[in-house]
């Protein structure tokens, strides 16, 4: 009879995980994109051997302690203030690798005003923003990124856009910038999925080791438990409803707005 | 001797800046201390020793681009008034949480609100009484001259590195904006990355090397044990502080029956109060807090028993009363007085009002 010993060995590994991500025990709910995105970013991080030239800066949101999880320097910012974090480390070590992780709430409300001016400089930095339409962590509020008609504890009856405003699409906005080089929307809740968005974070270190400005990554992800879904349903939902309106693939590459996407910022 | 100059107070502080091997400033201009960047942007120090200047599209931002550059192990320096200040307090909690050296100027302006761009001295509270959210404490030095704005630079990232913690350089309107003259240290080096790594390697966030864990700068801790314990950490390198590193001048104390006891520019325009006073044949003394917090608190009850009355005089409209009345425990008669909302008081108004204590009005 095999022992489980015989078969945990180093030879017959297809898979582990990263050794940039912490043993930990993540903080998020079971079913959520944060821990894929977070392992994604540090596979990444790992695979081009940048762990001892890299800080990571969290925001404030379900992510506040992706340094607890992420096996890196890390800075913790004040909500919304990440971009601006992330110039002061840039500016003092710009030969360092620099990445802010943010949420919606985080990038596209509170801290719009860093978002709009860290982009219109073209810090040489790489952003990774989640998008999942709802503030998580506070338990389900409307964020500015919330679909029309969507229901969250402060539009409980759905967003309306007459009272609430429109949501915004804040990755299109930057996209507009001269200082943006490289603008993308992914997801992670499909294998392929995955593949493509690692893909994408792969460019854009790239593009920060070739100092041509910021790299900034979408992804949009699901929140089962702020829209009161199964972990399942949520992202059947998500391909349904938000992927319409936040559609997926490249915005602007190499400082030039992608032709098909340039009709999706008038939608 | 250092190299003389004639300069603002505020272009002193710039240029003392350059000269302590600061590595970046951050900044968003305001009345009645723009000219510090504007210095800083004219002198190119990028030039010079390397410094980083940055025009930030807010106080928000500028504040929040310390806490990344400090948090990277950078010596890091930046300036606002009043109500630049008061969008910096979010950041200067954060920082001080997380215990990061950085100097922060504060040239105060009337409030408040907008207020006025004219000198004040309304920010004491908001300097010495925490100004952020939580319990934390900020280093206050009160220059009283441009030499004092330039000397309090080097003096300052002393006290920030060796406590880790934010130093603030309370000064105003007036030292900002007039013109002394000033003796300039000479340049210093600044850090190289490997004398950082030695120096910070500890807690600074510049990169994880494989020789240690790697470094999280936040303030954070859902814990609140452990926060606790984080804060008592804090009030015990406070009361360090307290211990160590207040300093006051004394101006014709020894004989005094009576002191005034003022900081920055109201201890300038004093000065000249007490030798109308002496002159009268008032025994008038000065007693100067150069640090606001920690306030000399023992130095100013050993007059207890000594003098007669104490007089606080403030570009306010009564916050370093608060401190005297806890310094001397209610032992002797404080009165304030003060012009305020950016007016001036003139040594003959102290005076006035000297007398008046005396008279017991």
């Amino acid at each position: 009879m095999m022992d489980i010993k015989d078969i945990v060995k180093e030879e017959n590994l297809v898979y582990t995980k990263t050794k940039l991500m912490t043993d930990n025990i993540l903080s998020y709910c079971p079913g959520c994109g944060h821990g894929t995105a977070h392992r994604i970013v540090m596979e990444v991080i790992d695979e081009l051997g940048l762990q001892s030239q890299t800080v990571g800066i969290a925001p404030v949101g379900c992510s506040v302690l992706a340094y607890d999880f992420m096996n890196i320097d890390m800075i913790q910012a004040a909500h919304g203030r990440a971009p601006a974090v992330a110039t002061g480390v840039k500016r003092t070590m710009p030969d360092k690798y620099v990445f802010t992780y943010q949420g919606d709430g985080d990038l596209a409300a509170i801290g719009t005003a860093e978002t709009i001016h860290v982009c219109n400089r073209g810090e040489n930095i790489t952003m990774i923003f989640i998008n999942n339409g709802i503030y998580g962590m506070t338990g389900g509020q409307m964020a500015p990124t919330t679909l029309e008609g969507m229901k969250t504890s402060t539009s409980p009856y759905g967003r309306d856009l007459k009272s609430m405003g429109n949501p915004l699409k804040i990755t299109e906005l930057i996209a507009q910038l001269p200082g943006t080089y490289y603008v993308t929307r992914q997801a992670v809740h499909t294998p392929a999925a995955v593949r493509k968005t690692k893909k994408a974070v792969f460019k854009a270190f790239e593009v920060q080791k070739e100092k041509k400005g910021i790299s900034f990554i979408e992804i949009v992800s699901n929140c089962n438990s702020g829209w009161k879904m199964s972990p399942v349903k949520s992202n059947e939902w998500m391909v349904e409803h938000m992927f319409p309106f936040y559609p997926m693939g490249d915005i602007k590459v190499d400082g030039e707005l992608v032709k098909s996407n340039k009709a999706e910022v008038k939608s | 001797m250092g190299e003389l100059k004639l300069m603002k107070g505020n272009e002193a502080i710039a240029e003392a800046a350059i000269r302590a091997g600061v590595d970046a400033y951050f900044g968003y201009p305001i009345t009645p201390q723009s000219e510090v960047i504007e210095y800083l942007m004219a002198e190119q120090p990028e030039e010079r020793t390397g410094m980083v200047v940055l025009q930030a599209e807010s106080e928000l931002a500028a504040i929040n681009m310390v806490y990344g550059a400090a948090a990277a192990g950078k010596k890091v320096f930046t300036s606002s008034s009043s109500p630049g200040i008061s969008l910096y307090q979010e950041g200067i909690s954060y920082i001080a949480g997380a215990e990061l050296p950085c100097v922060i100027a504060n040239v105060v302006r009337g409030g408040p609100g907008l207020g006025t761009i004219q000198p004040s001295q309304a920010d004491y509270f908001q300097s010495t009484k925490g100004g952020g959210h939580g319990d934390y404490k900020l280093y206050v030095l009160a220059p009283a001259s441009v030499q004092e704005m330039a000397d309090f630079i080097q003096l300052g990232f002393d006290i920030a590195y060796k406590y880790r913690n934010p130093v603030m350089i309370q000064s105003d309107g007036m030292i900002g904006q007039m013109m002394e003259k000033v003796e300039l240290a000479d340049q210093r080096p600044r850090w190289t990355d490997e004398e950082i790594k030695q120096m910070h390697d500890s807690w600074a966030a510049f990169g994880k090397g494989d020789h240690r864990e790697r470094n999280i700068i936040t303030s954070l801790d859902l814990d609140s044990a452990k926060q606790e314990k984080h804060n008592h950490h804090l009030q015990a390198k406070y009361r360090r502080m307290e211990e160590e590193e207040v300093l006051f001048e004394e101006i014709n104390c020894e004989d005094a029956e009576y002191l005034i006891v003022a900081y920055g520019s109201s201890a300038r325009i004093s000065m000249k109060s007490i030798d109308l006073a002496r002159a009268k044949g008032i025994k008038a003394g000065l007693f100067r807090p150069i640090t606001l917090y920690p306030f000399p608190m023992k130095q100013l009850n050993a007059y207890v028993g000594k003098v007669k009355g104490i007089l606080s005089v403030e570009m306010s409209a009564g916050q370093l009363i608060e401190d005297i009345k806890l310094a001397v425990e209610c032992n002797v008669p404080v009165k304030h007085f003060g012009r305020y909302g950016g007016m001036i008081h003139s040594p003959e108004e102290v005076l006035t009002a000297l007398e008046n204590l005396i008279k017991g009005e």
